[in-house]
């Protein structure tokens, strides 16, 4: 039998075309503010990493005038504008030091907080952080190998690096290949991780049993992290691994809004999420494995940079990725200036700063924060 | 009657248990279709079969005669959108951006202003457009089902399915959402397939019901055909009182069939 088609309550059914009064509504008038005060967040953002640029690269263990760090920095940028003699030493500790010190941690923490961001959401789940996938201890691994039994990759200057490198990518390559065979559901990738993370731990503290003082001195350095043994050249490989992968990650943004949804979702709006999935996991990993290698497991800023962008702005990730990037950045800088600074010439490792400093900051937006971030 | 989609043997296994044996069907146009049926009949299984979120192993399905199989999935998404029986909850999404994914299959890697053009529309037609900027995880339940309808009717599609649209909601909710679905299936050539348990409700709202039992169709028909005392029983292991008010069937349990033979 057919339903009596009784009047439908409201003449609007059906109507494709709004009834436009040439105004906006009011909620469309809140909508299209609340996409400006993101836009201007990001801007903001922007602006006060170039300042905290300018200040950081003035202090330090040497003590420089504010003119004289910037005389180098203009003869560098331009040189032979700048006609005064300017003493090497001035120059070797703002060129060669302090600038490192800021493009690296502008670089390494704009990588890490991308790079947590997209992880958080292909594997749904705000504990995900650029270490998930046992990345940093593959690379610990990686460079404990190098050090106690010689054997390396690479030679010279960066036979450390290309082992971390190497040993972080197999581990996630692992787990890649395991959860592709399980059909890449997210706890299948997160549950191999953890488990790989604690074998390569295991596997590392086998080692010390067999390493010599030197050995586990060089061992705990690289454990601790920092920017110290960056140089120019190292920024020109970071930068060029950042522009080929941050744009791919970045390309994927409005699926993973729509991977946060659920699986079965993103597949009924077009979007196939285990493809996306492995897709953003192997670029992401490639991307944090050439950081770790170069700068050691500072994992903490990957962590808090995105949940820091979500309370701040929320969840869409056409946003929240170059917020998340800015913010590990900004967050980076200040550790890495406090740590230099704080009680130097005593430098403090950069992981404790970050964690001493990090975690309150972290706590008090959980606690005071207004916007609920996640989930029922 | 104009067949919109139509099913044809079709298989489904989960590891080595079949869910779907060999179960063929044809839909009408502009119809609501009730798919009905006791826990793990394989409802939800077949419609998750008909937009590919699982993939059968045998058979063929098809809307306005294209076969679902020879298609992408941004192009099914423009022929069948699904309405699920309720989005996880990672992370937090505002209503307009929980709407406006729904135009993901139109378009590149970031919406236009078409798009968001087309949301307001959705929210207006639905009469949802104050809760524009609210967190979709702090809707209630009612709230939620509308704006995830909502996100079905901007994909644009000719067939919408929905996975059990009034479980979990009390009974104005249940008739508002249904209401909604009947207002926007005969005024904008919809056809809506919808997996569901409540019998009344079905009855009501329904051009045709399918009633499954393991994986086959038992009955399928007009609701006072298939909602008889005999159906109720062998598919159901219920007796039943039918009585029929203002021509729509209502079914009244009245025992369980104590299980001795294997219902």
């Amino acid at each position: 039998m057919v339903q009596p088609r009784e009047p439908v309550r409201s003449p609007k059914w059906g109507s494709l075309k709004r009834t436009r009064t040439g105004k906006r509504s009011k909620i469309e008038q809140v909508y299209a503010h609340s996409i400006w005060k993101k836009i201007l967040f990001l801007i903001v953002l922007a602006g006060i990493l170039i300042i905290a640029s300018a200040i950081i690269i003035t202090l330090g263990a040497i003590p420089i005038t504010i003119p004289e760090v910037y005389g180098v920095l203009i003869n560098r940028f331009i040189s032979g504008l700048y006609s005064f003699n300017i003493d090497p030493l001035i120059d070797h500790v703002v060129w060669q030091i302090r600038m490192p010190h800021i493009i690296g941690a502008i670089i390494v923490g704009f990588g890490l907080g991308v790079c947590g961001c997209v992880m958080q959401a292909v594997l749904k789940n705000p504990l995900a952080s650029p270490f998930t996938l046992g990345i940093s201890s593959g690379a610990q691994f990686g460079v404990s190998i190098a050090v106690v039994f010689d054997i390396t990759i690479l030679s010279g200057p960066y036979f450390l690096i290309g082992n971390a490198f190497l040993f972080a990518l197999l581990c996630s390559g692992i787990i890649l290949a395991l959860s592709a065979m399980k059909g890449a559901n997210p706890e299948t990738m997160i549950l191999v991780g953890i488990a790989l993370n604690y074998f390569f731990q295991a596997m590392t503290e086998a080692l010390h049993y067999v390493a010599n003082d030197e050995q586990l001195r060089q061992m705990t350095e690289w454990g601790m992290g920092g920017f110290a043994n960056l140089n120019w050249t190292s920024f020109m490989i970071l930068t060029a691994v950042s522009i080929i992968s941050v744009p791919l990650l970045y390309k994927n943004a409005w699926d993973l809004n729509l991977m946060t949804v659920g699986d079965e979702s993103a597949k009924s709006m077009g979007v196939n999420a285990n493809h996306i999935r492995i897709f953003v996991m192997v670029v992401a990993s490639f991307l944090v494995a050439s950081l770790v290698a170069f700068v050691g497991p500072i994992g903490f800023v990957g962590l808090i940079a995105p949940h820091v962008g979500r309370m701040i702005i929320g969840g869409d990730h056409r946003y929240l990725i170059p917020a998340a990037g800015m913010l590990g950045a900004v967050i980076l800088l200040c550790a890495d200036a406090i740590s230099m600074t704080l009680i130097s010439p005593i430098v403090i490792p950069l992981g404790t700063v970050m964690a001493l400093l990090g975690v309150p900051f972290f706590l008090f937006l959980i606690l005071k924060g207004k916007r609920r971030e996640y989930w029922s | 009657m104009i067949v919109k989609l139509s099913v044809k043997n079709l298989r489904f296994s989960y590891n080595s248990t079949e869910v779907l044996r060999d179960l063929s069907l044809d839909v009408g146009d502009g119809q609501i279709v009730s798919i009905i049926g006791p826990n793990g009949s394989g409802k939800s299984t077949l419609i998750k079969c008909f937009d590919r979120i699982l993939d059968p192993s045998a058979g063929e399905i098809s809307v306005d005669r294209a076969d679902i199989s020879k298609m992408d999935r941004m192009e099914l998404a423009r022929t069948i959108a699904y309405v699920p029986q309720s989005s996880q909850r990672v992370f937090p999404n505002t209503v307009f951006d929980v709407i406006l994914m729904g135009r993901r299959p139109y378009l590149g890697w970031h919406g236009g202003a078409m798009d968001e053009e087309k949301v307001w529309e959705v929210l207006q037609l639905l009469g949802i457009e104050y809760l524009a900027l609210s967190a979709f995880t702090e809707l209630s339940g009612g709230q939620q089902q509308k704006v995830l309808i909502a996100r079905a009717l901007v994909q644009e599609t000719g067939v919408i399915l929905l996975d059990e649209p009034t479980s979990n909601l009390d009974i104005w909710h249940q008739i508002d959402v249904m209401e909604i679905i009947k207002a926007l299936v005969r005024k904008r050539d919809l056809t809506a397939i919808i997996a569901i348990h409540d019998l009344n409700i079905a009855a009501r709202y329904s051009d045709t019901i399918v009633m499954m039992k393991k994986g086959r169709i038992i009955a399928a028909g007009k609701p006072d055909a298939v909602l008889n005392g005999e159906n109720l029983a062998s598919v159901y292991g219920i007796q039943a009182s039918i009585r029929l008010f203002e021509d729509i069937p209502y079914v009244i349990p009245i025992s369980r069939i104590p299980i001795t033979t294997g219902r």
